[in-house]
């Protein structure tokens, strides 16, 4: 037995990620040298919706890419291989900001995976963390710079978000099995 | 798709999906060498053993260095150093390296079956890098990504091998996985090596040269085996290089796209004119390349696979 609510709905959702870029151009002031790196899959789509609010708030365009961090993960011989998607990484980010960005923040193992992963294209400046849902229950101290919507949960419930790009109207849904 | 294969025994038990999951898997790794930090820890902590009871430089090189690049740590065990020249079974030199814990097993061995009985009698994942003239998965694996790199697909392509089909376990691999994926295979080469009974394998099979490479996509040499050949198959390897090596002439009838590959080590002047060996419709060198990435995918999905094995 399943039921569901919806945590944010399209309008919420487009509310809360130029919120976030107001955010991220107030938190890095002058907002140079900025990178935004989508983790994927579903904080790909996210990444490049930020950084192009982002593009508009300053008046030219931010470098946007992707991040795979499959090859990082600390579970890979506790689960079946995750597929793996694109990596692409468009500047040299040494020296600078990168702002990742991921859909749900839960446990951390996937941010602490990420900053590994980043670590092998080079030493950013400063590593931020732009997240559209924190639903809790942390594993590793890590913490978001930039959150949407601060969801507490409990560990039997999914977050799901839905993406246009992924083939879903945008929406976040909160599922209890 | 997933894969839970605890194991990569052949291509001849793998789906068509299973083989795209590899190659898929493959570019990302592709994209790690091209890095300026060509490692990630993926197989951190693990303990890869390369059993090589069959010489080999190539595959072995390119395996040990697809192990460190995932952060594996490795051992190395070939047959002139080891107590299989004493006499110890291959069942008891398996059990005595997994005695030490490890966690894979690469296993090139001249008995066709050896990686199979392997997986058998020991936990590890097991990993063939070729068995007698059986198969030899991670070669067809990167000839196949190699392709697909070119042409953008596999279905539909005319792909010739030519030469030492017989005793050639990159052969058999490659016709497997080319079928597979829906490659139109041509063998040719001297009929000694290249019995109609590939027909079966659901190959077409002929001993004219300049037909079989006249509408071929892909052009595969094989180099001629004289390790395996029990009693000579053919009179002289000028003769063949005459009969059946790649030289100008015969390439000039090929489509202008057709490209050029062979497994290692090429024979100069016998399968392969050198001129051609190295023109630009020439991928050998980029065959070894992809090699690496192929086998970390292999490795990187074998570690995770955990589902119930079949081993033939």
């Amino acid at each position: 037995m399943t039921n569901s609510s919806i945590l944010l709905n399209a309008q919420a959702m487009q509310r809360a990620l130029t919120r976030i870029a107001h955010e991220v151009v107030e938190r890095n002031d002058p907002p140079t040298e900025l990178v935004i790196i989508g983790i994927q899959r579903s904080g790909v789509p996210l990444a490049q919706r930020l950084g192009k609010t982002l593009a508009e708030i300053l008046n030219h365009p931010v470098p946007t890419g992707s991040l795979d961090v499959s090859m990082h993960r600390d579970d890979l011989d506790s689960r079946i291989a995750p597929n793996i998607q694109p990596t692409e990484i468009p500047v040299d980010i040494t020296g600078q900001t990168v702002v990742l960005v991921d859909d749900v923040l839960f446990s951390g193992r996937t941010i602490r995976a990420a900053m590994d992963a980043l670590n092998d294209f080079g030493r950013p400046r400063r590593i931020q963390l732009a997240v559209l849902i924190d639903r809790g229950h942390r594993e590793l101290p890590i913490k978001a710079d930039f959150v949407g919507k601060n969801v507490p949960t409990s560990v039997n419930e999914t977050v799901e978000v839905r993406l246009t790009e992924m083939g879903h109207p945008d929406e976040v849904v909160l599922e209890r099995t | 798709m997933a894969w839970n294969r605890k194991h990569l025994l052949d291509i001849e038990s793998l789906s068509a999906d299973e083989i795209i999951t590899i190659l898929d898997t493959a570019r990302a790794f592709k994209a790690v060498g091209e890095r300026a930090i060509k490692k990630v820890p993926a197989l951190r902590g693990k303990t890869v053993v390369n059993l090589f009871v069959e010489p080999s430089t190539r595959t072995r090189i390119s395996f040990e260095l697809s192990e460190l690049r995932l952060s594996a740590d490795i051992i190395n065990f070939t047959a002139e150093a080891s107590s299989l020249k004493k006499g110890e079974s291959l069942r008891d030199t398996a059990r005595n390296l997994e005695a030490l814990n490890a966690d894979f097993i690469v296993i090139r061995h001249s008995a066709s079956g050896a990686p199979h009985f392997l997986a058998r009698v020991i936990e590890a994942s097991v990993i063939n890098a070729g068995d007698g003239a059986h198969e030899h998965p991670t070669q067809a694996l990167l000839d196949i990504f190699t392709i697909r790199e070119h042409k953008g697909k596999i279905e539909g392509l005319n792909v010739t091998i030519l030469g030492d089909i017989l005793y050639s376990r990159v052969a058999r691999s490659n016709i497997w996985a080319l079928t597979k994926l829906g490659a139109r295979v041509t063998l040719c080469g001297p009929s000694t090596l290249v019995p109609k009974v590939f027909e079966q394998m659901g190959c077409r099979v002929t001993y004219d040269v300049d037909e079989a490479i006249r509408e071929a996509d892909i052009i595969n040499l094989l180099r001629i085996q004289h390790e395996r050949q029990r009693k000579s198959m053919f009179p002289s390897l000028g003769e063949y290089s005459s009969l059946f090596g790649l030289n100008k002439e015969r390439l000039a009838k090929t489509k202008p796209d057709a490209l050029i590959m062979h497994p290692g080590p090429i024979n100069r002047g016998v399968e392969i004119d050198s001129e051609i060996a190295d023109c630009e419709r020439s991928l050998i060198l980029e065959q070894v390349t992809n090699g690496l990435a192929v086998r970390m995918a292999v490795l990187f999905l074998v570690n995770g696979g955990k589902g119930p094995q079949d081993i033939g």
